[in-house]
């Protein structure tokens, strides 16, 4: 067992007691011990997949445990931005049980030593798995914010502002926050994607070869594309906007699990366990 | 304990006197200002101040003879006023000591209050103390105890959220406006008729800076002249389709017996302004919204009686919060009373001569760190620091002691606490 992951792993937790803290007793000094664990958490993470990058000669990420954990640091990396451009306090009950949830998944797993390919020294895919983390981690905040927006938007339809309706921010502050979420992390992702094909382009020689984690990024990349088409031409903004960015995740957390899982491809390889 | 001052509150609220009687031991502007000169050159008053607001009248005050004193404010109260002692003597309480303090904060904190929480007596208490503190009618006492008021109100309020949520309707829909569109600052408003509560909500969102005002009024006059004291602009009855595409809070209180804007005309106005959202409020009765237009995505309609099941709920809350804030008083009350006892002769030379033997042993210790053993002897030593105590705290012991007219042993003893420090933990 690594002793990185579990430092990690202690003050994500931590952190996710502060920020659940917050949310029932609304102390400020609560939200701001969450901020400072989770930040203390990450430089804790990124020493530790640094370390190891450092030791094995490459960047970790192909094995399911190493995806995941890069996983859990790109989301408290992106909420700690996000935090700092939005400032909507109750985030943190979403974005620090996810990471820490992610890194206790990651705590069970073996530690199994691959070879390391040669494929994973180039900086073009070390980019390519970067961008597109960090991209799926804005998803995942926007995500969150989308469940927000409809529970808030519950509570005052219904008449019944009560709990969630006090602790909750107003919708525009929700509806703004999930779309600027949405909007970078689509850039990103799509940065990502574009790596990704020309890197494929210089190994395998095509840009595009109907592998099924290909087939379901251009889903998932299609869908926020006409997502973010729709709210600029038409309006789609709150509870249809806020319902997409679930869809959205979850068509995205297909392509990273799922495919993996169910499907074959040549993405495969990368998170085996 | 001769002249020792005593804290004596005489007044009278909304609980305890109708309007009329209010009305006429009130007092206002300059009114009160001379009446709390009066109050002061009673020969029974020491220091006092005068809270006069339309739910309450307050003297609080020091008083050496506290029934002479309660006789003497009362009678001023009725020749003041004009009416007779009978008529409002049996409205009046009377509160000596710990109740009177607890009064005061109970009061300040807004526990006292027609409507719970409300944040506007704490003001009118600063001010009536303002005025106290310039015209020098309040000392060492009511100073300490108006500061420590302060202090109390203000935990209370902070700690218990008592006057976090909307309790009246108008700020019950600003609230969920705040809810809705985050900050109302640059949002259009579109008042259609009018009315008192119509009227209290737009100057709601006046103050939280909302942008323009529009006003559709059957009668286009009545409109005009609405617009123009809300520095908005008035429309047509039948412009409102329009109205509805540009604004973005919708407040409603009109007499018409039918619904003055139907779903479908929400509808397509909700297209035509690309799904921004949009708030009704709808205060009339019976109602101009049709409830059905809430269902639609993005548009929010509330009726008087979905606010008052909002405002319900909060008052309840408040309730709660409002028992809380008895227990945060009570403490206050049990350490203002430390304080005022120790504000006595007695205890204040205790002190003094605790803090200054203290002081003389220690600096004795650092000196001859052996101890005093070798050379003096250690009874030697204790007959040593009593005379040093005794011959340094002589004068300030019998000017401490001796009898001082009208209460100016209260500021003396303040002050000698205050050089020596002798009140460890004072503050809260």
């Amino acid at each position: 067992m690594n002793i990185g992951i579990l430092g990690t792993l202690g003050l994500y937790s931590l952190s996710t007691a502060a920020y659940i803290a917050f949310f029932f007793m609304q102390k400020k000094a609560m939200y701001r011990y969450g901020v400072w664990l989770l930040s203390a958490g990450l430089v804790v993470h990124t020493l530790s997949i640094g370390t190891q990058t450092f030791t094995t000669g490459h960047f970790p990420v192909n094995t399911l445990r190493d995806t995941l954990s890069f996983a859990a640091w790109a989301v408290a990396g992106v909420f700690l931005l996000f935090h700092y451009r939005y400032r909507i306090k109750v985030m943190g009950i979403f974005a620090a049980p996810l990471s820490t949830a992610i890194m206790a998944v990651v705590a069970t797993m073996p530690a199994t030593a691959m070879a390391a390919k040669p494929i994973l020294k180039s900086l073009w895919l070390v980019s390519h798995v970067t961008f597109i983390f960090i991209g799926e981690a804005g998803l995942a905040l926007a995500c969150g914010l989308g469940v927000l927006y409809l529970t808030q938007e519950k509570a005052i339809k219904s008449k019944k502002p009560g709990f969630f309706f006090r602790r909750l921010p107003s919708l525009d502050q929700l509806d703004t926050a999930g779309y600027g979420c949405i909007l970078g992390g689509f850039i990103m992702m799509t940065l990502g994607l574009i790596l990704g094909v020309v890197y494929a382009k210089t190994i395998w020689g095509r840009f595009w070869s109907w592998d099924p984690k290909e087939v379901w990024s251009g889903i998932s990349w299609l869908l926020y594309a006409a997502m973010i088409h729709m709210r600029l031409s038409v309006g789609w903004r709150g509870q249809r906007s806020a319902i997409m960015a679930i869809v959205g995740f979850a068509t995205v957390l297909f392509t990273f699990l799922g495919v993996n899982l169910f499907l074959s491809g040549h993405h495969g390889e990368f998170t085996r366990w | 304990m001769i002249n020792k001052q005593e804290i004596l509150l005489i007044g009278l609220n909304h609980k305890t006197a109708p309007v009329e009687i209010r009305e006429c031991i009130g007092f206002a502007g300059d009114e009160s200002n001379q009446a709390l000169h009066d109050l002061h050159a009673l020969e029974a008053v020491h220091e006092v101040l005068l809270v006069s607001t339309c739910n309450r009248v307050e003297v609080l005050a020091t008083t050496p003879a506290k029934d002479e004193a309660a006789r003497q404010i009362v009678t001023f109260l009725s020749e003041m006023n004009n009416i007779p002692v009978a008529d409002f003597e049996d409205k009046l309480y009377q509160h000596v000591g710990d109740d009177a303090v607890r009064h005061m904060f109970r009061v300040a904190a807004s526990l006292d209050s027609m409507v719970v929480g409300e944040p506007q007596i704490l003001g009118q208490i600063k001010e009536a103390y303002r005025t106290a503190a310039t015209k020098r009618t309040s000392g060492v006492i009511l100073n300490r105890l108006l500061h420590k008021t302060f202090l109390v109100a203000k935990r209370i309020r902070t700690e218990t959220g008592i006057g976090d949520h909307a309790v009246s309707i108008s700020y019950a829909a600003i609230e969920l406006a705040r809810k809705i569109f985050g900050d109302l600052e640059g949002r259009k408003v579109l008042l259609i008729g009018a009315g008192e509560m119509a009227e209290l909500a737009v100057e709601h969102l006046i103050r939280n800076r909302a942008d323009e005002i529009l006003v559709a009024n059957r009668t286009f006059e009545r409109g005009v002249e609405l617009a123009r004291r809300f520095n908005g602009r008035a429309i047509r009855f039948e412009e409102i389709a329009d109205g509805l595409e540009v604004v973005d809070i919708v407040i409603s209180s009109t007499g018409a017996k039918d619904y003055v804007i139907r779903r479908d005309l929400a509808r397509g106005a909700m297209r035509r302004r690309r799904n921004r959202p949009l708030f009704f409020i709808d205060i009339a009765v019976p109602r101009d919204i049709d409830p059905g237009i809430n269902r639609l995505n993005n548009i929010y309609v509330y009726d008087i009686d979905d606010l008052k099941g909002v405002i319900e709920e909060n008052i309840e809350d408040r309730q709660r919060a409002a028992l809380k804030g008895e227990r945060l008083v009570d403490e206050a009350v049990i350490r203002f009373r430390q304080w005022y006892q120790s504000l006595d002769v007695v205890p204040t030379i205790v002190g003094l001569r605790r803090k200054f033997e203290q002081v003389i042993r220690t600096e004795v210790a650092r000196t001859c760190p052996g101890g005093m053993t070798q050379g003096v002897a250690e009874d030697a030593l204790d007959k040593m620091v009593n005379a040093l105590v005794n011959k340094i705290l002589h004068d300030p012991t019998t000017i401490l002691k001796r009898e001082e007219g009208h209460g100016n042993k209260a500021q003396l003893l303040a002050a000698t606490r205050k050089l020596f420090k002798l009140d460890e933990n004072d503050s809260f």
